[in-house]
């Protein structure tokens, strides 16, 4: 164990180790008394706030700083939703717009600074979907207060930059509605204070990066580097979805507050592995972490403002803040330090190796930022208090160095025309301004001394060489840090070396200048962070740092000291060898640059985009073209035979299992009438099936003959309700079928021989029999157990019973459906009419084969005999044709409107009702059609069923409002009768008001899909004219 | 009773099912409709056989199952058949449609070498 120079750490190692070994034995003791955690940490919430009049703020104004954390999250989206109404010429007013909401949400956090700074920590719950227990918290303590004044402060800063960045052609207003987008969700994960909550935003964070990559979608790269990042980070996302829910198992509450207080339970639950590594996939592949880092160098496709902002300061930090935030729980045990320990340190030295090799500026400055996120986590593996100081350091201190590096690459970008190292050179003599800052931000990217990455990376030499625990990847860590920090040092200087000094450019797309003022001014500022950091850290980041600290660390945090100068020590020797060996091979490698090779030897030929893809493709492509192939079809037919046996299957197994005793066969009691009723229904079912191929009408006719047995059925066995509808839909079915038949192609039987039908065929139709037969028994088996069987308690008692004295009704069926199932009827009824419009939709494009358009064989024959007789003109006969009943039909039209007035007035008391009487009427209407065809009925009555519709649908929904009028929830009825005169007393329950509308809905729902298809024989024939028409001038 | 209408319920549900199988569309629509009359009446079962029962209670009376049948199933059953008579227009519709697009009336839009 290397021995830490006492000045370095004032109180002691040892002091240090006790304490943590102290807290140890109370955090089990703690375990031991708490059984449930979520009353501790409520208890311990409420003590805070019943402690807050010591504060400086009272109680009320606490409060109303809780209230104020929305604004984080509403600010933003309701600004992006806004910025999308901008005109896209808008450039000026939309940056300015974005600047307003980023500026407000950073002088919140600023204003909210007092708040966290003396430990508080605010909570906003609003209850989500209390039943799962989601809730909308929000959350701020001192380490969610940093990153949000970190997201806020650059966020500012960005849109300044984006502002002269983007170019007057880009849709800008999209740009700033992602931007302000990301700002939310961002602010979203860190405020979230519900781990379900914090899940979302992720998943959010990543969308709005996956837009914001392919911004430029007509690149290919862009789309490509888009489609990579929400791959890997979503799959990385859903699998810290699983694992949070998990933890939620675990500790029995998804809140955050809870969940920190349960360390130990987490810990040592049996899921904790599962758990570690789902959370780890979801952080290592939002923070870019090998073997996860390909998609970074990818996303540099997006503009560069997206660059410096989502992948350097703030959406690649998620991942190292999840680990922070959960380091209180998850970190400490072997399996943390070893995963999270050789993925952070396999990136840290992988990163910085490649981005040596990079020859696009934004790329170094990609692998760059990899290897520094895998700084960070190595500093969070370590599990020691000390390290994750330096951590939360290093993150702010790597969100100011790097988003400056981003934008001095973007400006280089914007003002030479071109980014590759290979073609830049000599622009210090162009932009000396831009220069400087960059080079003071890649000295502190280099770690030199005086800036604010030296700081953080010392304290990192210093834990690196601390012994964690006693194994080779403890004692590796020093050597491989301080290697890292070598090749830190070859690629910044690079970056500087490359574009800034050399001969005078010669192949530049542009001439090189200065950026604009104000394009600069972002730059200038995080650069004179970096500085004023670097050299008085105690004295600007140090409170702000300490209070982030002590809220992850609470009563493990260390004493640690944030001077420039801790005097010769062990770090300060590494960070000497990471310099001058980090110059050395710059100098030494400079002649293997100098060929111009794109990416690092040997390591160049394992493309983590290639293997990306080749997975991608295999899995989604071939995997799944072989399983279509092997379980696929594109025919219906086996597909239901699939679906019948599954339902056999499945229907069948139950009962396997549990069981199965075939109840007594009763004969006796049997009703001959009953049986020689369903003799003729079994017959037409049969007859129906028998005749559909080839005698369509008969097989129709048929199925109205099952139809009818159905209603008999119905009517017989106490169910006048099922009865009427029966008996009236089975009318209007058949009508619509008979109106289609027209149009299906004529399949007339061939006496085919025996031989002609092959054994395959026999075979698949024996099947499709037996496959059918065994339905049929099933059904028959089951329908006979079940009525056999004694009623068991049913919900039958409570409507009985207050069906009269709450709905007002005596029909029971009818008061459950208007009143009782209200909503159900509503929603049927909304079905009933999207139906009738898509029917409506269809028959408006509908074009009919040709072979259907010529007139039907007997209006040809009546055509023909109206040609051979002189005194008769055509179409006469044709008029004629059933001219008694079409009289008839005519009149029936007034009785038909009387009946369904009937049938919807006794509906609420008797059999009847709102269904039965709109189809009754839209029967009349159809009845009307078929008498005197479509121009007749047109010519003499408004029909305008989609008003109809509407005003039931309307009427329907408004009756149910408006019972919210008088405070009632939605669809409760109120019931009264009324006398009328002549008709006498009339039930009029509120109810009715809805039948109403059902009836209007269902009136215009039938009719309107009757007409639409009636028309079609006006329609066609015209079409078919018109075609012919075109046709013959098109030859002429 | 449940005898004859369980046997009626098998031979509507075969009859429906043995269309369903087919390859012409007129013979699925057939089938399909078959099979509703079946599901409506099995679920009708539920609520028991009664006769004489129907359940449309005296004025200001109030009901219990000994004299009255399940009511329930019978709404259940309502709702299903107007919303089977929608089914069956759609599909009708849909069924046009298809024979009007690839000329065949055959299921999976056009012919097979078998049926």
């Amino acid at each position: 164990m290397t021995p830490l120079p006492p000045f370095f750490l004032p109180s002691g190692l040892a002091a240090l180790r006790k304490k943590v070994i102290k807290t140890e034995a109370s955090r089990r003791f703690a375990d031991d008394v708490s059984t449930s955690a979520i009353t501790a940490w409520r208890q311990s919430f409420r003590d805070r706030k019943s402690r807050s009049p010591t504060h400086p703020q009272g109680d009320r104004t606490i409060e109303y700083a809780e209230k104020l954390l929305s604004v984080f999250i509403l600010a933003p989206f309701a600004g992006s939703l806004i910025a999308t109404f901008f005109p896209s010429d808008q450039r000026g007013a939309t940056a300015w717009f974005a600047g307003a909401i980023a500026l407000v949400c950073f002088l919140l956090s600023a204003g909210l600074y007092p708040f966290v700074a003396t430990g508080n920590v605010l909570r906003l719950e609003l209850a989500w979907v209390p039943e799962l227990g989601l809730s909308f918290t929000l959350r701020m303590d001192g380490f969610a207060w940093l990153f949000s004044a970190l997201i806020t402060a650059i966020g500012v800063l960005v849109v300044l930059y984006a502002r002269y960045y983007m170019a007057e052609e880009d849709p800008v207003p999209r740009f700033f509605a992602l931007f302000l987008a990301f700002m939310g969700s961002m602010l979203g994960i860190v405020l979230s204070g519900n781990l379900i909550l914090l899940a979302v935003f992720w998943e959010m964070t990543s969308i709005v990066s996956f837009l914001l990559i392919g911004y430029w979608h007509h690149n290919a790269h862009a789309r490509d580097g888009a489609r990579i990042a929400l791959t890997i980070t979503g799959m990385g996302g859903l699998a810290m979805l699983v694992g949070l829910v998990i933890i939620g198992r675990i500790v029995g509450s998804y809140d955050l507050d809870a969940v920190l207080a349960s360390g130990d339970a987490i810990r040592n639950h049996p899921l904790y592995g599962t758990v570690l590594i789902l959370i780890l996939l979801g952080a290592l592949t939002k923070s870019a972490q090998f073997p996860f880092h390909f998609w970074l160098p990818h996303a540099m496709a997006a503009p560069t403002p997206v660059s410096a902002y989502l992948h350097s300061a703030t959406m690649v930090k998620a991942g190292v803040f999840l680990l922070a935030r959960l380091w209180p729980v998850m970190a400490g045990t072997e399996a943390w330090f070893w995963i999270v320990g050789l993925a952070g340190l396999a990136t840290l030295v992988l990163g910085a190796y490649f981005a040596i090799f990079q020859q696009d500026l934004k790329g170094l400055l990609a692998y760059s930022t990899i290897s520094h996120l895998g700084l960070i986590t190595v500093l969070l593996s370590l599990g020691s208090p000390l390290a994750a100081v330096a951590a939360v350091f290093h993150i702010v201190n790597h969100a100011t160095f790097k988003a400056s590096l981003f934008m001095a690459a973007g400006i280089i970008d914007h003002e030479s025309g071109t980014r590759d190292m290979r073609r830049l050179s000599g622009l210090f003599h162009y932009m000396p301004i831009t220069a400087t800052l960059a080079m003071v931000a890649s000295a502190a990217m280099a770690g030199v001394p005086l800036l604010n990455g030296f700081l953080s990376k010392e304290m990192f030499f210093a834990e690196a060489i601390e012994t964690h625990l006693v194994n080779a990847l403890d004692t590796a860590t020093p050597y491989v840090s301080t290697i890292a920090s070598m090749f830190a040092v070859t690629y910044s200087l690079r970056f500087i070396h490359s574009a800034f000094f050399g001969p005078p450019p010669t192949d530049l797309p542009k001439k090189p200048h200065e950026p604009p003022r104000w394009m600069r001014a972002p730059v200038d500022f995080l650069v004179l962070a970096c500085l004023v950091v670097g050299i008085i850290p105690a004295q600007t980041i140090g409170p702000f740092l300490h209070t982030a600290v002590v809220s992850i660390l609470r009563d493990d945090t260390p004493q640690y000291s944030l001077a420039v100068w801790h005097g010769f020590n062990v770090p300060l020797i590494m960070s000497f060898v990471a310099l001058s060996g980090g110059v050395g091979l710059y100098f030494m490698m400079r002649s293997y640059l100098a060929t111009g090779i794109e990416g690092p030897p040997v390591f160049r030929l394992l493309q983590g985009k290639r293997i990306f893809e080749r997975v991608l493709v295999t899995l989604s492509w071939k995997w799944a073209r072989s399983l279509e192939q092997g379980l696929g079809t594109r025919h219906l037919q086996p597909q239901m035979r699939l679906l019948v046996f599954i339902a056999l299957a499945a229907g069948a197994l139950p009962l396997v299992i549990g069981g199965f005793h075939l109840p007594p066969l009763v004969i006796r009691g049997i009703d001959p009438a009953f049986a020689l009723l369903w003799a003729i229904g079994i017959g037409c079912a049969v007859g129906s099936a028998y005749q559909a191929k080839f005698h369509r009408l008969a097989s129709l006719v048929l199925l109205g003959g099952a139809g009818l047995v159905t209603c008999i059925t119905f009517v017989w066995l106490s169910a006048p309700d099922l009865a009427v509808t029966q008996l009236l839909v089975e009318i209007v079915t058949t009508v619509l079928i008979l109106l289609g038949l027209r149009w299906l192609p004529k399949r007339i039987e061939e006496p085919r021989a025996a031989e002609d039908i092959t054994i395959k065929t026999r075979l698949r139709r024996l099947r499709d029999f037996l496959l059918a037969t065994a339905a049929g028994g099933a059904m028959m088996l089951i329908a006979y157990t079940m009525m056999t069987r004694p009623l068991p308690d049913t919900i039958a008692d409570y409507f009985l019973a207050r069906a009269y004295r709450e709905g007002g009704g005596t029909n029971v069926v009818n008061v459950i459906l208007v009143d009782f199932r209200g909503f159900d009827t509503l929603g049927e009824i909304a079905v009933l009419c999207i139906v009738a419009l898509t029917v409506f939709a269809l028959l408006l494009r509908f074009r009919p084969q040709a072979d259907s358009l010529e007139a039907p064989e007997q209006q040809r024959l009546q055509n023909a005999f109206d040609d051979d007789h002189p005194e008769r003109t055509a179409g006469d006969s044709v008029a004629e044709y059933l001219f008694v009943p079409s009289v008839i039909m005519r009149w029936m039209f007034p009785v038909t409107g009387m009946l369904a007035a009937y049938l919807f007035l006794r509906g609420h008391d008797l059999p009847g009702g709102g269904f039965a009487a709109g189809i009754a009427l839209s029967i009349g209407f159809i009845l009307q059609y078929m008498s005197g065809g479509t121009r007749w009925v047109e010519e003499r009555l408004r029909i305008h069923p989609l008003r109809w519709m509407s005003i039931g649908l309307l009427v329907a929904t408004a009756t149910g409002v408006g019972s919210w009028l008088f405070g009632y929830p939605f669809l409760t009825s109120r019931a009264e009768y009324a006398t009328l005169p002549v008709i006498g007393k009339v039930p009029l329950a509120s109810a009715i008001l809805f039948d109403l509308g059902v009836f209007s809905l269902v009136l215009g729902a039938t009719v309107l899909m009757l007409i639409a298809l009636a028309h079609q024989s006006v329609r066609a024939p015209r079409a078919f004219a018109r075609a012919a028409r075109t046709e013959k001038e098109a030859a002429r | 009773m449940e005898l004859i209408l369980s046997a009626g319920i098998g031979a509507l549900t075969a009859s429906g099912v043995y269309l369903l199988l087919r390859p012409r569309t007129y013979q699925v629509i057939i089938g399909l409709s078959l099979i509703s009359y079946a599901v409506n009446l099995f679920i009708f079962g539920m609520g028991r056989l009664r006769v004489n029962a129907p359940p449309v209670l005296e004025p200001g009376g109030i009901g219990d199952l000994a004299r009255y049948t399940d009511p329930v199933p019978q709404a259940l059953v309502l709702t299903a058949i107007v919303i089977g008579f929608a089914m069956t227009a759609l599909f009708l519709v849909v069924l046009l449609a298809s024979r009007g697009f690839t000329g065949t009336d055959h299921v999976d839009g056009r012919e097979q070498p078998s049926d």
